[in-house]
């Protein structure tokens, strides 16, 4: 746990210090959902309808803008190497890295995500199922985003390959997490979509730190 | 400790780089690895290190393979390799920092920057470091992550003569306190006793 507790700081610290990448998802974020409104015209009840569908598919986008470095820029000053023979298992390294992407990344998105709902005009009965959605959703997409940036560290120019791997692996999180505040906007139970997307969290979190670290060995070798 | 290689062999890609290796180091040994580029220096270091699996042969450490225990195998080795994994954003300090967290906080930061006298550069982000100042703080690891075992891959890089006479003494120190090295390098290492172990690229076998 310490081991873990010592790479998710550090992760987070240097993302922090090195500023930008939390700002740079947010901004993409932000510039992604106003251009729907340019592109579908102002009309109330179209952008309402919607709304869940584009702010869920911009966040899976800013996500991934800053997944590429996950893994890479370890692999790159021989600090994986270090990684790899620590005494802390590999599938932990994986999860905090993971969870420290989610700290900078999921969790500046979950922040401003209910203003651009409201930009794009989602009722109001819908924006606590967003953020619900959002909190149990994000880490879905750190952690499988983690899969595919072990599997890429190693590949140069590996983000386009990246986002080929991840964005299939994102579309149960989108299904279930629009499907989610698109029921509790029309009156719906959202609880059981809400459920599911808890589920892919939760198999997430046991998949992803088990094949990203099969593949960081792949890639060290 | 009774480090011993058995009959390794190393094929990258579909190249052998070298077959049926073997050569042992006790407590107190230098191992000085010879040979030209490509000829498997860097990839030897990486199978001891573990980060590399040989094609065949066995690895073992006081007679107990590293496949029936690779905690003790891992926590035996420390590796410095040909990168220097410094985040440019952190102190030298920060960077030691994290390793020494990591690696179960033995030894101490000032005492392993007082080594390769960066005492006074701690605080210095890493990213205005020369290559020499960034090896030397890749060096100091060496004593925020002490093992029996250094694995050293071409330690000297960028080093100045002073720099590299603390490298000596260091060696120096750490063989007498029962540790051992091996060592790859172009350049002469002045390792009083050392082995020498010439590997000749797709040769089978080295020259201990």
């Amino acid at each position: 746990m310490n081991g873990f507790l010592t790479v998710l700081g550090h992760d987070v610290g240097l993302a922090y210090r090195q500023g930008g990448a939390a700002l740079l998802a947010v901004a993409f974020f932000v510039v992604v959902v106003t251009l729907f409104p340019l592109g579908v015209g102002p009309e109330s009840e179209i952008l309402a309808r919607i709304s869940a569908g584009v702010v869920w598919t911009a966040a899976l986008l800013a996500a991934l803008l800053s997944l590429d470095r996950m893994f890479q820029a370890d692999l790159e000053d021989g600090s994986l190497d270090l990684l790899a023979m620590s005494p802390v298992p590999m599938a932990a390294v994986v999860l905090a890295k993971c969870a420290a992407h989610w700290i900078t990344t999921g969790l500046p998105l979950i922040v401003a995500a209910p203003v651009l709902a409201i930009l794009m005009q989602m009722p109001i009965e819908g924006l606590p199922v967003l953020l619900a959605s959002m909190l149990l959703g994000t880490p879905a997409l750190s952690l499988l985003g983690g899969i595919g940036a072990a599997l890429t560290a190693g590949i140069r120019r590996g983000g386009v390959l990246l986002s080929l791997l991840v964005l299939p692996l994102y579309i149960p999180v989108l299904i279930f997490a629009v499907a989610a505040v698109d029921a509790s906007i029309g009156g719906l139970a959202a609880r059981p979509h809400l459920l599911l997307l808890a589920a892919v969290t939760l198999v997430s979190s046991v998949i992803a730190p088990i094949a990203g670290a099969a593949a960081i060995r792949l890639a060290l070798e | 400790m009774h480090f011993a290689a058995k009959d390794v062999t190393c094929i990258r890609g579909d190249r052998l780089v070298f077959a049926d290796l073997s050569f042992s180091l006790h407590s107190g040994d230098a191992l000085v690895l010879r040979g030209r580029n490509g000829s498997g220096k860097s990839s030897l270091l990486r199978i001891v290190a573990g980060l590399l699996e040989p094609a065949a042969g066995s690895l073992s450490l006081d007679a107990v393979d590293r496949a029936a225990d690779p905690d003790r195998f891992r926590d035996a080795v420390a590796y410095v390799g040909h990168l220097d994994p410094l985040k440019s954003v952190l102190s030298i300090a920060e960077n030691l920092d994290f390793w020494w967290r990591l690696y179960g906080r033995q030894g101490t930061i000032d005492a392993a920057l007082a080594r390769f006298g960066l005492s006074d550069l701690a605080t210095i982000p890493a990213r205005y470091l020369s290559a020499g100042q960034r090896r030397r703080v890749t060096l100091a690891r060496l004593f925020v992550a002490p093992a029996p075992l250094w694995l050293l891959d071409e330690p000297t890089t960028g080093l100045d003569t002073a720099s590299i006479a603390a490298l000596v003494a260091a060696i120096a120190e750490h063989r007498g306190g029962g540790g051992a090295v091996m060592v790859a390098t172009h350049i002469d290492v002045d390792a009083p006793g050392h082995q020498t172990l010439v590997l000749d690229a797709g040769a089978a076998g080295g020259t201990p």
